[in-house]
């Protein structure tokens, strides 16, 4: 196996964490970041019918205040801006002009003219760009990146509420689904929100980078009871793709629109006029030419990204995400099919190696916690 | 440290080959399956009966992460192939060199073993590698 140049790689503050806890260190992007410690199945399962906590440093954080920072997200995302409320949580798309997806983001209210965005780590350099050079004086607010000046952390699973109440005076039973509060935990002043990309309950903590070894000490203090682990980027792709989370890059690209991949949920044309919402009416007037599908392989192997799908002998596309799904013993995916061939049941091919495996089209997610 | 039986034989693809009776029975090394992480299928082997020689892809071995072509590290005819794997694929993590074997070959020649590596070789290319 080839030696990974850590010294070209960017660190989060956990990089010593990692590799005291075993982790397998791989260059994620850029990113000197753990694909794994144990085992992708093990910390699959632990998440799932336990607790898990997640190194997500490597994500980004800007930072928009001002009179005018609602103005400037509602023309810069899809989702209404306006309809959060102080302490919410929203998940959205910013589009370029055409109507493809520049990024998936979470916005976060955290007081009037006060937002927090957290953006995809290989997507903050582009992000960046994109918000700033749409960012001129009128709007009245500020932008700032703080990506590099603070850290992240999930800590996932059914046990996740019981494990932080241990850390913080906040009362977390009152922090509902996607939404958060600001406060101290483990003597850090903290962002504390009730979201996650794994399908279980859980919460995101965002802290200024400083504070990182008293809070994974603290963290991993309080969760030896619960049998928190660490869990590497391996089985944080399995459990979002068994909760069908769009992974930006796989799934969701600048060749696909929001509306294309089953996110119309997140786009509110009569909100504002963002940028990109001409080529989404346009595109529901025209017909929306292909969705995302959840699919589970009939036969034997393993759909992976990449892989060409094959409808009525016909190479129609490529799977976009694909694994081995721990929760359910069978290979499951992602795919593109043409409008008025995605029902549940629908069936099509995707080709591994040298064999066309059935695959039919499921139920999403295909994955759902049990409490 | 990854386990390297003495008794046994090696490629520098990390294949083991075990000779008894002029019949090869290949698996992937300790070292390979550690690489590899949990592995969840093994398959795609021609049937027993088919030719093959050294380089021929003959079977692939997929973990969570990825996935990866075995190589015959022998010219010969597949007389056996794992199918236990096929329902328990993890053997190839939990027993690499007992249980979790992967094909059978019968050799062409005997003595045509001569570009396999001993343990000792082996283990220097693991550490070389890492």
């Amino acid at each position: 196996m080839a030696h990974v140049d850590f010294d070209a790689l960017k660190k989060t503050p956990f990089f010593d964490h990692h590799v005291a806890a075993g982790a397998r260190v791989v260059d994620f992007g850029g990113w000197a970041l753990p694909v794994q410690y144990e085992g992708i199945l093990a910390e699959h399962a632990c998440v799932r019918e336990n607790v898990g906590l997640f190194d997500v440093s490597h994500m980004g954080e800007f930072f928009v205040e001002g009179p005018g920072a609602e103005a400037f997200l509602q023309r810069m995302t899809t989702n209404d801006v306006s309809a959060l409320n102080d302490g919410q949580a929203q998940y959205t798309v910013a589009l370029y002009e055409h109507g493809g997806i520049v990024d998936d983001l979470l916005i976060y209210r955290r007081g009037e003219g006060r937002y927090l965005v957290c953006v995809n780590a290989a997507c903050i350099d582009k992000d960046w760009d994109w918000f700033s050079s749409h960012h001129t004086g009128a709007d009245d607010c500020t932008l700032e990146n703080a990506s590099e000046s603070w850290a992240q952390l999930a800590i996932q699973g059914r046990t996740a509420q019981a494990l932080l109440q241990k850390l913080t005076a906040v009362d977390l039973s009152g922090v509902a689904y996607y939404t958060f509060v600001e406060g101290a935990l483990a003597g850090v002043e903290c962002i504390i929100a009730r979201t996650g990309y794994t399908g279980e309950d859980g919460f995101e903590l965002f802290f200024p980078r400083e504070h990182a070894d008293a809070m994974w000490t603290a963290l991993f203090g309080a969760g030896e009871e619960f049998g928190l682990k660490p869990i590497g980027l391996g089985a944080r792709d399995t459990l979002r793709l068994e909760s069908k989370y769009c992974l930006y890059g796989n799934d969701i690209t600048d060749k696909t629109t929001p509306l294309e991949a089953r996110l119309a949920w997140i786009v509110k044309l009569d909100a504002s006029d963002f940028i990109g919402r001409d080529a989404l009416i346009a595109q529901n007037e025209s017909g929306i030419p292909r969705r995302l599908v959840g699919f589970q392989l009939q036969g034997r192997g393993i759909a992976r990204h990449g892989y060409e799908v094959v409808l009525n002998g016909e190479v129609i596309g490529e799977v976009t995400s694909g694994a081995h799904s721990p929760s359910l013993g069978t290979s499951i995916g992602l795919c593109y099919l043409p409008s008025g061939r995605t029902k549940v049941g629908t069936e099509f091919e995707v080709q591994v190696r040298k064999n066309r495996i059935p695959a039919t089209v499921v139920k999403t997610p295909f994955y759902k916690r049990p409490y | 440290m990854a386990e390297i039986p003495a008794n046994l034989l090696y490629s520098s693809d990390h294949e083991w080959v075990a000779i008894a009776d002029g019949v090869a029975t290949i698996g992937i090394t300790h070292h390979a399956q550690d690489q590899l992480g949990d592995i969840v299928f093994c398959g795609d082997s021609p049937e027993p009966g088919k030719k093959v020689e050294k380089g021929d892809a003959v079977a692939v071995v997929e973990s969570v992460k990825a996935n990866s072509d075995i190589y015959s590290p022998v010219d010969g005819k597949i007389v056996a192939v794992n199918e236990e794997l096929e329902e328990e694929p993890e053997l190839v993590n939990s027993d690499p060199y007992g249980k979790g074997w992967i094909l059978k070959v019968k050799l062409k020649d005997v003595d045509d073993v001569h570009e396999l590596l001993n343990a000792e070789q082996y283990e220097k290319l693991v550490e070389n590698e890492s």
